[in-house]
């Protein structure tokens, strides 16, 4: 099959800059931003307690009543926030991983970087009795030390990336086996909790939980950027990447080191939140065609998958609050198996 | 000789494997230098070396000078361009974009599409005749047009030495003289081309320089007319043969031996021909 396409882009050079710019990609960009805000506008308004869309905006600019600002300031506007962030977050860190490792697979939640700060948190929660900001810096230690274990067991002068994916996917499994056992053997009630937290939630988060995700995306997503375009150059191949100039080992120590912290803080936040991650880029990639590693799409697309999810599953139960990494391990398992059959047909097609 | 670009006692290995110790290698200033060998004599490996993406166990490539290594990275990539022997073909990127990345050295933040980048994906692309495929897919091609897609991103690079390996694999008898044409019109520009071909007759009519490697080794350098006898040949390849004037260009010409006489002989490279 051959196909054939023209690519839209626009040039601007006006003094000093002179930059070129795929169109679609940046409007697909913009579209899922402006989906992933009214999605959240629309959280922001519902739930047992319906609002206007009036209200809600006008509370949200400082002139609505006390008791609307109760319930969109304190209920619900740090669930959606936390909901957008490490949705975005997951899409950043799951797009650098992906072109980093050139896998569609590579991503923080499949090869147990999440599943590794959950088992931060649940030693927090249910051996030590910790909470808020402690559980969120566990998480971020346990994914830390998971990475660095994953990258030390698939070395062998130098990473291969599929041998990386294998062994995180092992680790992976590992991990899953212990939370699980750590659950069992905690008091009922802990239980529950930690049971909710593993799944991924976004329900009864405050402003702490905002700024755990927000601050390290704020920090680190310009960082994300400015080596974009090593990023670009590397799913090129090493080898191609070294010989146009990109210092091939230091931008991927530093983008790596980006991708892991947004998934740890997105996992201190919101829990251990699956197939975001994996499908965002992806998803993004391909709606907007474009041929670099997508950055930017992948974050706006993580934050309407997150926000979209925690919409449906806070409807699937009339009177209970489901936690949203039910629905995205739902549709993320039904994207995946899509995945691999279609990658399957393509590799048997030639 | 005077050299740009010189290796000094490298001794390059992968992992266990060594495949050349002591090796000095001057790549003359403005040559069109053609590297020949017999398969895995270590050609490919020195010029990785070169080009700084394979680091040498013991020794240096000096650069205009200086170590290689104590380069910007894209300083290097604006001085030094290379095709290699085998590219990873990356999914889902058109030619045009995959050419364009070859810019890649030149560029900054926000400088990264000027007139003068735009000006030399034309041209590189034009040259390699590769334009009419700006919007196709690059796993898409044929291994020819492939070839001449990643040489229009090395040539888009605009450095002034060239560094390729085996350029004309895969093209058919028309584009392998086209590419040798490209390089030998860069060539009379000022460029420093340094190629690995297999084809001794092509190496003998395009190279001032010939560099002839057997076992890791350099064997002979020199301007083909003074390098290329029957005995260096047999020496090098096992193949006996006669050397005759080139009747287009006066340059050598290799005709082998007929089978009979390369019968006779043994030849190393029988093991791996057999097999
Ligand atoms: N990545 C690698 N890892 C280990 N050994 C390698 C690697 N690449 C090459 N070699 C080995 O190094 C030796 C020299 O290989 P090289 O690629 O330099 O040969 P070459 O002269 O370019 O051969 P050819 O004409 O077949 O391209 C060979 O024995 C080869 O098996
Ligand atoms: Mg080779």
């Amino acid at each position: 099959m051959t196909r054939a396409r023209t690519t839209t882009r626009l040039v601007v050079r006006k003094g000093p800059i002179a930059v070129r710019v795929a169109v679609r990609p940046l409007a697909v960009g913009l579209i899922l931003i402006l989906l992933a805000m009214s999605v959240g506008m629309v959280n922001l308004a519902s739930g047992d307690i319906p609002l206007p869309f009036a209200d809600v905006l006008r509370t949200l600019i400082g002139q609505g009543d006390p008791g609307a600002e109760f319930i969109v300031l304190d209920l619900r506007l740090p669930r959606v926030a936390v909901g957008l962030l490490a949705g975005a977050a997951l899409g950043v860190s799951g797009a650098v991983f992906q072109s980093l490792t050139r896998n569609p697979l590579g991503s923080p939640d499949f090869v147990g970087l999440t599943v590794g700060a959950a088992t931060g948190a649940l030693l927090a929660i249910l051996v030590f009795n910790a909470s808020g900001l402690s559980v969120a810096a566990s998480a971020i230690v346990g994914c830390m030390i998971t990475s660095v274990l994953i990258y030390l067991l698939a070395f062998r002068d130098g990473v291969q990336p599929f041998r990386l994916i294998l062994m995180g996917i092992g680790v992976s499994a590992l991990l899953e086996a212990f939370n699980s056992f750590l659950i069992l053997r905690a008091r009922i009630e802990d239980a529950v909790e930690a049971q909710v937290w593993q799944i991924g939630s976004v329900g009864g988060r405050d402003l702490l939980h905002v700024a755990i995700v927000g601050v390290p995306l704020l920090v680190v997503l310009p960082l994300i950027l400015r080596l974009g375009r090593s990023l670009t150059m590397m799913r090129l191949g090493d080898e191609t990447a070294a010989l146009q100039g990109v210092p091939v080992e230091r931008d991927r120590a530093l983008l790596a080191l980006g991708a892991v912290v947004l998934a740890a803080a997105s996992t201190a936040a919101a829990g251990p939140v699956s197939f975001v991650a994996l499908a965002a880029p992806h998803l993004a990639a391909r709606l907007s065609r474009g041929s670099g590693p997508g950055v930017l799409p992948a974050a706006a697309m993580g934050a309407l998958l997150m926000t979209g999810s925690d919409w449906v599953a806070q409807r699937i139960l009339p009177d209970q609050d489901v936690p949203v990494g039910v629905v995205t391990a739902a549709v993320g398992g039904a994207y995946l198996t899509w995945l691999l059959v279609a990658e399957w047909r393509r590799g048997r097609r030639g | 000789m005077d050299g740009r670009l010189q290796g000094q006692r490298l001794t390059l290995a992968y992992e266990e494997r060594t495949v050349a110790a002591d090796l000095d290698v001057t790549i003359a200033d403005g040559s069109f230098t053609v590297i020949v060998g017999p398969n895995a004599c270590g050609k490919s490996t020195l010029l990785k070396a070169l080009a700084r993406v394979l680091r040498p166990v013991t020794g240096t490539v000096l650069l205009d000078g200086a170590g290689i290594t104590t380069y910007h990275s894209k300083e290097v990539a604006r001085r030094l361009g290379m095709l290699p022997q085998q590219p990873v073909v990356p999914n889902s990127i058109v030619v045009e974009d995959l050419v364009a990345r070859g810019r890649y050295a030149h560029q900054r933040m926000l400088r990264q599409w000027s007139a003068a980048d735009e000006e030399a994906v034309t041209e590189a692309m034009r040259l390699t005749e590769v334009s009419e495929l700006a919007d196709r897919f690059a796993e898409e091609l044929s291994g020819g047009q492939r070839q001449r897609v990643w040489l229009a991103m090395v040539l888009a690079q605009q450095t002034g030495i060239l560094l390729l390996d085996e350029p004309t694999t895969f093209l058919d008898l028309a584009h392998q003289f086209d590419v040798l044409d490209i390089c030998a019109d860069l060539h009379d520009q000022g460029r420093t081309i340094v190629a690995v071909l297999h084809d001794l007759n092509h190496a003998c009519r395009y190279a001032t320089d010939l560099i002839v490697m057997k076992a890791g080794a350099v064997v002979a350098q020199g301007p083909p007319g003074d390098v290329m006898t029957p005995a260096l040949v047999e020496d090098v390849f096992g193949v006996p043969c006669r050397v005759i004037p080139d009747p287009e260009t006066g340059t050598p010409m290799i005709v082998p031996g007929d089978r009979a006489r390369r019968r006779g002989l043994s030849s190393p490279l029988s093991g791996s021909a057999s097999a």
